[in-house]
């Protein structure tokens, strides 16, 4: 059956037209075809005849379709790059039609629960790291593929639509993930590399969101650059030890998808993260913020999470906890601020 | 489920002894134990990268190792030319770098000339001596012998030696997935992995395929086993092959894993204990080694290459449970066990089926007394851990029918990926695990000894596994109602992982629990001189052995139950 496919040139499957999404497609279709999944009929018709994706342009090598099947049977690699909120569901409608040779590889920094039925954060409150699934742990689950990977590092969607240099990291245990993601991505502008311990590089992805709320709200409070250097420095020590807690090793916090798309965040004005703890601190609600955001701001819910984690976690994370405190308890910010000049970190570096 | 055992009588599935795939191959030992010796060959120089200065360099290794080996660690199953092989390899050796003037390339022909020696020289000494007929002499004999024994035990009175009101399947039952094992047996290729307490295991293997029907399995079994001649034989005419535990150097290790593959590929059962060597802790094996499955998996991707993608081609893994109530080498592998974890004494290797007298008396004692055994088979699965359904076909986790072709498929084309394979590898050893820990059978005894530790554990909280150890024995002592509360405690905890399908028990679990407990600690370590679980007249519970009693202990760790404490 796939022999016969082989003949011909395959596409490349992109699920999910977001703004990462659409730039990555981008990507992409400047070496292969290209076929996008949409659910909306109204958003692949707009592929399809005018090449863009709600506003966004796209390049005329990617087709469209609301087929999960079709474009299954059409694709041996799939980028999935929706947000962690739909991410459980959309595998799931995939998951039928995914086989064992697929390459799967995605873009999803957020973290997903492993509940029983019925049973949600609020009425568990605590949660082990059994119960808590990333992206690649998600497909590993729910599909039958195995051959996953995962894309992180510093990859602001505007600036790769702008066609600026940058660099990510492909993370899988397989190397032949890898090497496929650096063969499809890599360009002049575009620089891809390779690590193997892909719950590191998830993990990483997912902390570093946190840390960027956290840096908004320094910014939203008028604060310099000390206090920014302050705030990643010490948000990386935190990223380290919640990173160990959770599976990833040292090193890939170290690397492009931590230290590197950490920093990144922190400066953006354009990161979602970043525009909530800004406002937050502006003195505007989570609800009215959330309120009127198009897309998703990951770092949210990663915090809720993160919070019932430590709370089975032999561990501190006085960032988060802080953070926590302030989204959803109403603690001031000026406050959380003052909790952590006063906390007694004295060692600056425990890690190595 | 099953109350009761029923002993089922197999047919043979292969009707005609000719057409066991072990018995071609054993005609063709000569072909194949060049095939494998060529195949290693070229499996080494692709690892050295044809390069002849680090070829030179692992050629030096192995032969040091193997002086080395000849010196300190002699068996009586070495060959009489050991020191004279290795003595040629090494002027050979000399002589290449001693000789000027020669060219790259005819160095690393004349290395090739000795790495071929070497592979060969392994090839043989593994392959194993298989004939049909002293298979079914000793066939005869085992399941003669024993149900002699037992019978002589069982039934009152001098005559009963030669009743035959007990068999051999009395004593050892077979459950779970026997009826599947048997109609892949003649579909495609099995591979039986099963868990490893007892150097009796092999022979009990050996029996239980027979008595299923199935043809004979070829097995690695440790060479040390070849040592003692009655195991020797027994294991020849079982179809085992040699693995030597002392060599560790690149070659040997590659010529294994060679003849493992090419035997299963050429379409022989195998079967390879996955623990690598027998449970030291009395624990189920959690990590295994990896290099044997790693064959399986290598083995299937090569038949996918050659076309073979119907079932006749494929590789069922099939995972298998030994349950005992008392393993006769425990007071030793415990020590070992705690000696390498406790780094207190250098560790070194004995063997206490040290001779024929020692196993024959076990024998005795084993068939005398009332120790049963159970053997469970677990559901059969690809080289991926995927079940597969009555057809042989692999199964994802929601049913659906997948092609296990696929997971070798790159880019439309089955490949050769060392490093996705390595993944896979480790993949599958988990699910080994997984299924090892579902379908073991917990005994009685297992329950009792599990308690009675973690009562101690928790009587003394701030002792670490050492010193917990070192207490005095008689300063020992648990109520009779708190042992049995506990024991109820526990149970439940097993009956609700059971009605999960994370664990099975024996039938003799659903007594009430003043039985439970009374045959659980007659029955575990029953040969041991100090008992794991002693009663005094009140009837409270006590230890002649610590140690013992946390190998015991160890069969029910893996489930979470400390939890409970």
């Amino acid at each position: 059956m796939d022999s016969k496919n082989s003949t011909k040139a395959k596409y490349i499957g992109v699920i999910g037209v977001g703004s990462f999404g659409a730039a990555i497609a981008n990507i992409l279709a400047a070496k292969n075809p290209v076929m996008v999944y949409a659910r909306k009929q109204e958003v692949v018709d707009e592929i399809n005849t005018s090449h863009s994706a709600q506003g966004k342009a796209l390049s005329v090598n990617v087709i469209a379709s609301n087929d999960p099947e079709h474009l299954c049977k059409s694709c041996d690699v799939l980028f999935f790059m929706v947000p962690s909120a739909g991410f459980q569901d959309v595998v799931r409608t995939f998951s039928p039609f995914l086989f064992p040779y697929h390459l799967i590889i995605h873009g999803t920094k957020g973290l997903c629960l492993n509940l029983k039925a019925g049973e949600t954060l609020q009425t568990v409150k605590k949660i082990k790291r059994s119960q808590i699934l990333t992206m690649s742990e998600v497909i590993l689950q729910e599909t039958v593929a195995v051959r996953v990977g995962c894309l992180a590092g510093p990859n602001l969607s505007k600036e790769l639509a702008q066609g600026q240099p940058a660099a990510t990291v492909i993370a899988s245990k397989y190397n032949e993930v890898i090497l496929e993601g650096q063969n499809l991505l890599r360009s002049e502008k575009f620089q891809v590399y390779g690590n193997s311990d892909i719950i590191g590089v998830e993990i990483s992805g997912v902390l570093k969101n946190i840390i960027a709320i956290a840096s908004g709200a320094l910014a939203g409070l008028g604060l310099g650059e000390n206090a920014k250097g302050l705030l990643i420095s010490r948000g990386m020590v935190e990223m380290i030890h919640l990173g160990n807690a959770l599976g990833g090793s040292i090193k890939s916090v170290m690397g492009l998808a931590g230290i590197g798309d950490l920093v990144a965040t922190c400066n953006s004005v354009h990161s979602r993260n970043f525009t909530v703890g800004f406002r937050l601190a502006k003195g505007e609600t989570l609800d009215a913020i959330l309120a009127d955001m198009d897309e998703v701001a990951e770092g949210i819910n990663t915090v809720r999470i993160i919070k019932a984690f430590l709370e089975t976690a032999d561990l501190r994370a006085p960032i988060t906890e802080n953070l926590y405190r302030v989204l959803f308890e109403d603690l001031e910010i000026e406050d959380a601020l003052q909790f952590l000049m006063k906390y007694p970190f004295n060692v600056d570096v425990d890690f190595v | 489920m099953e109350q009761k055992y029923i002993k089922h009588k197999y047919e043979p599935i292969h009707p005609s002894k000719d057409e066991w795939p072990v018995v071609k191959l054993a005609r063709e030992r000569k072909e194949f134990v060049k095939k494998v010796a060529d195949l290693s060959e070229n499996r080494i120089l692709k690892l050295t990268g044809n390069n002849p200065d680090i070829l030179k360099e692992e050629l030096e290794t192995t032969l040091y190792r193997e002086k080395l080996r000849i010196k300190q660690n002699p068996w009586v199953v070495d060959p009489d030319d050991d020191g004279s092989f290795w003595s040629g390899v090494k002027s050979s050796l000399v002589q290449i770098s001693t000789e000027t003037g020669r060219s790259k390339v005819k160095k690393l022909q004349a290395y090739k000339s000795i790495l071929n020696q070497i592979t060969a020289r392994y090839a043989e000494e593994i392959a194993s001596n298989f004939k049909a007929t002293h298979y079914k002499f000793t066939r005869s004999v085992v399941t003669y012998g024993f149900s002699r024994l037992l019978n002589a035990a069982r039934v009152k009175g001098f005559k009963s030696i030669f009743s035959n009101q007990y068999t051999l399947q009395d004593k050892i039952q077979i459950t779970g997935e026997t009826d599947q094992l048997r109609d892949l047996a003649t579909k495609g290729t099995v591979v039986m992995v099963p868990t490893h307490f007892s150097n009796l295991d092999s022979i009990l293997i050996g029996w239980v395929i027979s008595v299923l029907g199935l043809p004979p399995f070829i097995y690695g079994a440790g060479l040390n086993l070849f040592n003692i001649s009655i195991f020797a034989y027994f294991m020849n005419s079982l179809g085992a092959y040699k693995v030597d535990r002392r060599k560790k150097n690149l070659m040997y290790l590659e010529t294994l894993k060679t003849y493992s593959k090419e035997a299963i590929q050429f379409g022989c059962h195998s079967l390879f204990f996955p623990g690598g060597t027998r449970s030291r802790s009395g624990m189920i094996e959690t990590k295994l080694k990896l290099g044997l499955i790693s064959t399986a998996i290598e083995a299937q991707r090569a038949n996918f290459e050659n076309g073979l993608n119907d079932i006749s081609g494929k590789i069922f893994i099939v995972p298998v449970t030994i349950n005992y109530h008392f393993v006769l080498e425990a007071p030793s592998l415990i020590r070992d066990h705690l000696s390498i974890t406790g780094q207190e004494r250098y560790y070194k290797e004995n063997d206490e089926f040290s001779n024929s007298y020692k196993i024959s008396k076990f024998l005795i004692k084993f068939f005398t007394k009332g120790s049963d055994i159970s053997v469970s088979v677990g559901k059969a699965m690809d080289v991926l851990g995927n079940y597969v359904d009555v057809d042989g076909r692999s199964m994802d986790k929601h049913g659906r029918i997948i092609n296990t072709r696929d997971y070798f498929v790159s880019g439309g084309n089955v490949s050769v990926d060392i490093q996705r394979e390595e993944e896979y590898t480790n993949m599958l050893g988990k699910r080994i695990v997984e299924e090892f820990h579902k379908i073991n059978r917990v005994f009685n005894s297992h329950l009792v000894a599990f308690v009675a530790f973690e009562l101690i554990k928790k009587q003394n909280r701030k002792l670490d596994l050492f010193d917990l150890l070192r207490l005095p024995e008689e300063d020992i002592t648990i109520p009779y109602e708190d042992f049995k509360a506990s024991c109820q405690l526990v149970l439940d905890r097993i009956k609700e992982l059971k009605s999960q399908g994370l664990i099975n028990t024996a039938p003799h679990l659903s007594k009430d629990m003043d039985e439970i407990i009374k045959r659980g600690i007659e029955n575990v370590g029953m040969y041991h001189s100090k008992r794991p679980i002693i009663q005094d007249k009140n009837g409270d519970i006590g230890t002649d052995d610590m140690s013992l009693l946390y190998f015991y202990h160890n069969r029910l760790t893996g489930y979470g139950l400390e939890k409970l404490y």
